[in-house]
């Protein structure tokens, strides 16, 4: 009996007629498409986008050329060279990320002693040249002032956990 | 002289009323596919290009046409060249019986629906042609099981249009409406249902359209006979499939659902109003159901295995029809539907 009936449910294609209604339900349901580069959905701020060389409010660069991240680099993407700068204090005067190498894994931005290196939430961004890849000490400083702002409020909200 | 000139307006007329609106529905068909089936994916779809996206299909012909042309290197040149148009050209030539209202055709045959089997069979030398001279393993795959596929369907096809004929007694496609005439009721659907719906499954089997997409396959057989196409030659067997997804709805419309006869015809309470006139336009509303019918099927279903196919088409489908066929013959024998009326 359960044979016949299966059958006859078969040849009525009611279970096809129950997916028809389901799609047919779903065409009138509110969409989830979020229009990007008009719409964004909010950010973590431990989102790890972008890096960026942070600066003292008194505009001093906070980098003191301990190359901790250098070393902890699990990509190999940072290069730095030092030197003494006039007033007797180390200073980079290369400072290199190969965005390409790089993974975003965080762990400068961790091994930093003085907060210079950071990952920003800023996410769109795309090259025109392989070349590009490479950021260097000023694009990286001018991200840091670019991003000061956002920098900072994630890392004071985020603090309380860390 | 004269005659030449009456002939290029033939075609003008032909081009202007015919092919045009055609290529411009592919075109909004295929905007409409996205729409919909995004819209049941609870998406959006193309939405960026023109008001409410919808300069996006000339944005797509563009780009394919400005697209090269790649020509595989161990391919069969001249077969490889000839396919595509052997698939649009019967998706094209089909229309010429095909009556969008009264008396709105080009060739008004009297084999006529001998003659959408026969063009709609030559549909799928394009197909195969497609697969083997691409010298590609996943087109000759793909074009095999098109092939076998489309050949099984005929056959469950012809045996439901043969219900068809049983009732209008008639080959001619004017005629078939015709013989429908008295509002819906008296459409074929109603006494034809089984057939109604075989035709409708055989017709997504015939398109190669989900869920018996198995010519494209694309987590199998990457996208079936048409790999190694690009550019302009996509974008025609792309054209071909579309075209003939409307013939399909078309030819739903005109033998199961009456063509261009109004529903509401044999309803006196309506008075005299549109509603009871046939018109071209009840056939639009027809063709646009049916052709929704396509993308929300496809949005809904997943792919048929190909064993499933097969089984399917030979000993579920042919079997019904065949039954059924005879079911109509003693509709017309007791009298329940009078033949041709």
């Amino acid at each position: 009996m359960n044979k016949v009936i299966r059958y006859f449910k078969s040849l009525m294609m009611i279970e096809l007629w129950q997916g028809l209604g389901v799609t047919f339900k779903h065409m009138f349901k509110p969409k989830f498409t979020v229009f990007y580069p008009e719409e964004q959905i909010p950010k973590s701020n431990r989102f790890r986008g972008i890096h960026a060389l942070r600066r003292y409010p008194n505009g001093e660069e906070r980098c003191i050329a301990c190359k901790l991240c250098e070393a902890v680099c699990p990509a190999l993407a940072i290069t730095i060279d030092s030197e003494m700068r006039d007033d007797g204090t180390r200073r980079t005067t290369r400072y290199e990320i190969d965005l390409f190498k790089c993974v975003y894994c965080g762990f400068c931005e961790e091994s930093c002693p003085v907060d210079s290196i950071v990952l920003t939430d800023f996410a769109d961004f795309h090259m025109e040249d392989p070349k590009e890849s490479i950021l260097d000490k000023q694009q990286l400083l001018a991200l840091g002032d670019r991003f000061e702002e956002s920098i900072s409020k994630n890392r004071q909200q985020d603090a309380a956990y860390r | 002289m004269d005659a030449i000139l009456e002939f290029a307006w033939l075609l003008i007329r032909i081009v202007l009323y015919t092919l045009l609106p055609l290529i411009l529905l592919v075109a909004y068909y295929t905007y409409a596919e996205r729409r919909v089936i995004g819209a049941m994916q609870a998406r959006i779809g193309p939405n960026r290009i023109g008001p409410w996206g919808l300069f996006q299909p000339f944005a797509d012909v563009i780009k394919l046409l400005l697209k090269e042309i790649i020509l595989p290197k161990e391919a069969n040149r001249y077969l490889f060249l000839i396919a595509p148009i052997l698939s649009i050209a019967p998706a094209f030539a089909v229309w010429a019986v095909v009556p969008v209202g009264e008396g709105m055709v080009w060739a008004d045959l009297n084999a006529g629906v001998i003659y959408i089997l026969a063009l709609s069979s030559m549909g799928v030398y394009g197909i195969i042609l497609a697969g083997w001279a691409s010298n590609s393993k996943y087109a000759l795959l793909g074009a095999m099981r098109s092939a076998a596929q489309v050949v099984s369907y005929e056959i469950a096809m012809g045996f439901s249009l043969l219900g068809v004929l049983v009732l209008a007694g008639s080959l001619n496609l004017q005629e078939i409406v015709n013989a429908q005439a008295g509002g819906m009721l008296d459409w074929y659907w109603l006494p034809l249902l089984p057939m109604f719906a075989i035709y409708i499954i055989a017709g997504l089997a015939e398109t190669n359209r989900a869920p018996f997409d198995m010519a494209e396959g694309e987590s199998e057989i990457v996208a079936g006979f048409h790999v190694e196409y690009a550019g302009a030659a996509f974008a025609v067997f792309f054209l071909a499939e579309y075209a003939n997804m409307i013939l399909i709805s078309a030819l739903t419309a005109i033998f199961f659902f009456g063509g261009w006869l109004s529903p509401f015809e044999g309803w006196a309470f309506l008075g005299d109003s549109w509603l009871r006139q046939s018109s071209v336009f009840w056939f639009m509303g027809k063709l646009a159901f049916f052709m929704f019918n396509f993308l929300w099927i496809r949005a809904t279903f997943p792919r048929y295995r190909y064993d499933q196919v097969m089984r399917l088409g030979w000993k579920v489908f042919i079997p019904i029809t065949m039954v059924w066929v005879l079911v109509a013959a003693m509709f017309v024998f007791n009298g329940i539907v009078v033949r041709g009326a």
